[in-house]
């Protein structure tokens, strides 16, 4: 099981990183989304897949590890922060400067 | 108190979360701010003579035992450089008092300047990895906000870059832990420590070493070193004066925290290969920044360009692993989170007068600043390690250090670098102070004797701090006693091992 997952995470990443690689801001936001899938997937697979309860006290044991969900939860929310913040600063850059395309976001400031 | 080490984490956090509510009274806003400020300073210099006299202070989170909970560990080098951070907190909020427009404090400027010291404090004070990794989020979501504050063209811009570099290396953190936790089975750091010993006890696997340079890489990013600092320029060139000495004198400094805490503390067995890859890319960091540092002829830039060479040096000090290396390290990193903020100040005030930080626009400022140009003539010299001033005896520290380990082209590299740093700032003295002088529109409502104040106390300590190193040599090698002997550290942390 981990092998399949382990693929899955590897193909998120290659999508990720071709994403973020394009000229299209949203595009870029959208591979740094699917990067996050593919990091938060990762911690729990390399937690290991056996088969196990729920981590309740109340099933009956034994118990899948509780700890890579809780810090699945906890990158998932900071992702999430994250990610609001970029939409909107995508938001306000293409009201501001009128395009989406990276290569026209260059400057020249400071090179004299 | 048993609680005393995490007050450097909470006065801050609390200031922040009430000057949310006052956002729209200024002068409030001021008071709380640097009240706050002031009380950290005090408060943390207590922390460091705590851990002078009693050792390594540790405190589990809860109460619960040591590798189960999040431990909030306090060794010198910690306690050290949340003193340092809290005092260019409060040299940072000074300035902004009129270094920064209304508009901008009343937009919950104090708020993210006090969340970002939360997240820098924590960061250096924390013990568990994810819980770095969480601290540094705080810092960085902070440093996203005061970035980005103000939202003139050129910030959005940038901002973006920003935000997309430090998305990606904040990933890579979580692959990073992900694969450690995998492989360990823990995230408390003296116990990975503890436990990577164990597994290397007939020599590191490989999987150790991936391990290490993933972490190199993702801290190589937040810190700008050598074929990571692509975004480095451009992004600290955005942001205003005050910000951008927060953002020189702490972001990339907690990089290279986390890179020596690591390297020491985890990876430290297999000495051959990741000591060589830091040390190369150390150098070539070095190397890079002088190139940058020589090359333009904007004031900005060139003390931007300085960071990226600091950051080289002190990396060197690390790689070397000698106590007098990691000494002088620990030394150069105190002195240079100083010294940058005093010379960002120093350089925003200039931007301030002439309204431009082109240097061929510049000259003749000292005929009617003499104050400001002798402060940043101090701040120069410190910069380039002359003898009684600060930055000597760090650097004369590392390049012992790299004798004594042999690496000798290092060594000279880091010499020679001195003099382009040298010759770098002068440039910005030289073509700038002296020579005519120019009129500059709106020049006098500029209010440069209050915004002098910060600078002048950093550049002070800057010159007390290299007089009196004898007076702070014993706090120094104690720091670098826990980082090259990392069995003290995991003592404090796990009691029974």
């Amino acid at each position: 099981m981990e092998i399949v997952m382990s693929v899955v995470v590897g193909i998120l990443f290659m999508s990720a990183t071709y994403l973020m690689l394009s000229k299209s801001l949203l595009r870029i936001i959208v591979g740094t989304a699917i990067l996050s899938h593919g990091a938060h997937l990762l911690i729990l697979t390399m937690g290991g897949l056996k088969k196990g309860a729920a981590p309740l006290l109340g099933e009956n044991g034994p118990y899948t590890d509780p700890l890579p969900q809780a810090l699945i939860l906890t990158a998932i929310v900071i992702a999430f922060g994250v990610t609001a913040f970029f939409l909107v600063l995508a938001y306000r850059a293409y009201q501001e400067l009128g395009t989406d395309n990276m290569d026209k976001l260059r400057g020249t400031e400071g090179n004299d | 108190m048993i609680n005393f080490l995490i007050l450097p984490i909470l006065i801050p956090l609390i200031t922040g979360v009430l000057l949310i509510f006052a956002a729209k009274h200024v002068m409030l806003q001021r008071w709380v701010a640097g009240l706050s400020a002031v009380l950290s300073v005090i408060v943390s210099v207590l922390l460091v003579q705590k851990v002078k006299n009693d050792g390594i202070q540790t405190l589990n989170l809860s109460n619960w035992d040591a590798p189960f909970g999040i431990t909030l560990v306090s060794d010198m080098v910690s306690a050290l450089l949340v003193l340092t951070t809290s005092v260019i907190g409060l040299a940072c909020v000074i300035y902004s008092f009129r270094g920064i427009d209304e508009d901008r404090e009343k937009f919950y400027y104090y708020s993210a300047v006090n969340f970002l010291l939360v997240g820098v404090n924590g960061a250096f004070t924390t013990g568990d990895i994810f819980n770095l990794f969480v601290f540094f989020e705080v810092m960085l979501m902070s440093s996203y906000v005061l970035i980005v504050i103000g939202g003139t063209k050129i910030q959005l811009r940038e901002s973006i870059k920003y935000l997309l570099v430090n998305v990606i290396s904040s990933a890579l953190f979580v692959i990073a832990v992900a694969y450690l936790y995998s492989v360990v089975g823990t995230l408390n750091m003296a116990h990975i420590s503890a436990r990577i010993s164990e597994i290397s006890e007939m020599g590191q696997p490989g999987i150790i070493t991936v391990i290490a340079v993933l972490f190199l890489i993702v801290f190589g990013l937040k810190g700008a070193i050598f074929p990571l600092f692509f975004w480095l320029p451009g992004s600290y060139y955005a942001p205003p004066a005050p910000v951008l000495a927060l953002f020189g004198a702490l972001l990339t400094k907690v990089g290279v925290y986390s890179i020596a805490r690591t390297y020491t503390l985890f990876f430290y067995q297999d000495g051959g290969f990741t000591q060589q890859l830091l040390t190369i890319l150390a150098v070539a960091t070095i190397i890079l920044g002088v190139i940058g540092a020589i090359a333009y002829w904007d004031i900005k830039k060139i003390v931007i360009y300085n960071i990226i060479i600091a950051v080289g040096v002190i990396l060197f000090g690390i790689s070397a692993m000698t106590q007098d290396s990691l000494t002088g390290a620990i030394f150069y990193l105190i002195h240079d989170m100083n010294i940058k903020a005093s010379l960002f100040m120093l350089v925003g005030i200039v931007a301030a007068i002439t309204g431009t930080s082109n240097l061929r626009k510049i000259s003749g400022l000292i005929k009617r600043y003499p104050g400001l140009g002798w402060t940043f003539f101090i701040a120069a010299l410190s910069l380039s390690g002359i003898p009684p001033l600060s930055g000597f005896v760090g650097k004369l520290l590392i390049i012992k250090g790299g004798f004594e380990s042999e690496h000798y082209w290092g060594a000279g590299i880091v010499l020679m670098s001195s003099l382009f740093v040298l010759f770098s700032i002068m440039k910005i003295f030289i073509n700038g102070f002296w020579g005519t002088p120019r009129a500059y529109e709106g020049a006098d409502k500029i209010p440069v004797k209050s915004m002098m104040i910060a600078p002048v106390i950093l550049v002070a300590i800057a010159v007390l701090y290299g007089v009196g190193s004898e007076f702070v040599y014993p706090y120094i090698s104690q720091a670098a006693e826990t980082l090259a002997n990392p069995s003290i550290y995991i003592e404090a942390v796990l009691k029974e091992y």
